[in-house]
């Protein structure tokens, strides 16, 4: 669906540039992206591996801050998982845009010959797949320090929306912060406010599974993950052309 | 390019001054005394009134990114600027309303109600989005990332005024339909009602007359800019 609306604009684009060859489609050019972003990953271990860190310190330093016990560790599980995941993704988000920055990366993509929000979508995926990645090692740890059992499929699909919204508006974000001389303080101001919405429902929902609560009880919350997911998505991928663009 | 000061705008600085003394009028003599909560009750009507044009500021800053967006004109950044600098400006004051009020009503200045973190949480928003353009030199690239930003901080927005039906609130909700659990909640009498309605017309006036004067200036400060560009070259 999106090659179709894309291609006019693509093709009157590459007219412009004298390309005489069919541009990239869509989907390979994105998948190229995030292939582009792991193989990097995998080499250089950065974003993980500090990601992975930074967010066992928050864990434990909200342990010393809220003296948990068995007893309040249940009902603040869910808020400190999503804190958790916040911090650490603030972190690869800055990052995977600062890499594209600095060594004029980014430059090389937008003059590839593939449609933008291609890039858009690559990044955020690899991002996701990053944030992912951090959250199956967290849950485990967190399963096993505090003694609960995380792993039920409900809790994942929350994870998953949660990260999903969380990133999607996060990638267009960190994509504009790089991109001003007080980078690396700017994206938590500019992310945090926005995501507020996405992270209420996910902590809302987290906790409901977490505690067996009905699916009457957790159902808004989902429902309002979806929403939040399916709009940042839609609106981040009609103004990424914007924040490229030079 | 005028410098000197329209002469519409003149007059609608001398009506702005006209309405908000009558509205103060309205609010501490024309409107009766609420039973339970007393003289606090009558912030009310300033209370819903700047929240309403801080909305409004915000709204015009979506529709003005937009239009910059699409026409790249820097006349819509501006008026961008004009709409979130205002709105700012308002919902604080809604929120010191909203405080004043609480105490008595609530027992409280704060509580960590969904309406009011919410409001709050906007208030943020905006205030980064000032920090955004800050950061950056080049003007161009300060109105188009600014547009983005003014764009994406509305989606969360509207969450404001739905999160009064998702939550369970104790923020009355005086229009339409009312929460049971809502604490300082009433029904206004027809004089109330009066009173409410001009203290809303009143500061959208207000507002048309800030935008109008904050757009002005901007203009100013840009053709301030070019001239000292063309006096450097």
């Amino acid at each position: 669906m999106k090659d179709d609306t894309a291609a006019p604009a693509l093709a009157a684009r590459q007219e412009k540039a004298g390309f005489k060859e069919s541009a990239t489609p869509f989907l390979r050019a994105m998948l190229a992206i995030v292939w582009k972003d792991l193989a990097a990953e995998w080499r250089s271990r950065e974003v993980i591996s500090s990601m992975l860190v930074f967010a066992l310190l928050i864990i434990f330093i909200f342990n010393f801050a809220l003296e948990l016990n068995p007893q309040t560790r249940a009902d603040l599980a869910s808020g400190i998982l999503w804190a958790t995941f916040t911090f650490a993704g603030t972190l690869g988000l800055n990052r995977s845009m600062a890499v594209e920055k600095d060594r004029g990366c980014l430059d090389g993509l937008l003059l590839a010959p593939v449609d933008r929000t291609a890039i858009y979508f690559g990044k955020l995926l690899a991002n996701l797949v990053f944030m992912l990645a951090v959250a199956a090692i967290v849950l485990p740890i967190f399963s096993v320090l505090y003694n609960v059992n995380l792993f039920n499929p409900g809790l994942l699909m929350v994870i998953l929306l949660g990260s999903w919204g969380y990133v999607a508006v996060g990638t267009l974000l960190a994509s504009m912060a790089v991109q001003t001389r007080t980078r690396d303080v700017l994206l938590p101001i500019l992310l945090f406010p926005v995501a507020i919405p996405v992270l209420v429902a996910a902590v809302k929902a987290s906790g409901g599974y977490m505690s067996a609560a009905p699916w009457d009880e957790i159902a808004p919350w989902i429902n309002l993950l979806l929403v939040y997911d399916v709009v940042f998505t839609a609106a981040a991928f009609m103004v990424f052309d914007y924040v490229v663009e030079e | 390019m005028t410098k000197t000061k329209p002469r519409w705008l003149t007059i609608l600085d001398v009506v702005t001054v006209i309405f908000l003394v009558a509205a103060s009028a309205l609010v501490f003599l024309y409107a009766p005394t609420e039973k339970t909560m007393g003289d606090v009750q009558r912030v009310f009507y300033f209370h819903v009134s700047v929240g309403w044009t801080g909305m409004l500021g915000f709204l015009f800053a979506l529709i003005a990114g937009i239009m910059y967006l699409r026409s790249h004109d820097h006349k819509w950044d501006i008026a961008e600027l004009a709409g979130i600098e205002i709105g700012l400006v308002f919902m604080l004051i809604n929120i010191v309303t909203g405080s004043i009020w609480a105490y008595p009503a609530w027992n409280t200045w704060w509580t960590w109600d969904p309406r009011l973190t919410t409001a709050t949480i906007m208030e943020l928003a905006y205030a980064a989005y000032l920090m955004l353009r800050s950061g950056i030199e080049d003007p161009e690239r300060r109105a188009r990332f600014g547009a983005v930003y003014a764009i994406i901080a509305f989606i969360s927005v509207p969450l404001t005024f739905f999160s009064i039906r998702l939550w369970n609130t104790i923020h009355p909700v005086v229009i339409g339909s009312n929460d049971p659990g809502a604490t300082g909640a009433f029904n206004m009498s027809p004089r109330m009602t009066q009173t409410f309605m001009f203290s809303l017309l009143t500061f959208s006036i207000v507002f048309v007359d800030l935008f109008w004067h904050r757009y002005r200036l901007g203009r100013l400060a840009d053709e301030v800019e070019t001239r000292k560009l063309k006096l450097v070259e």
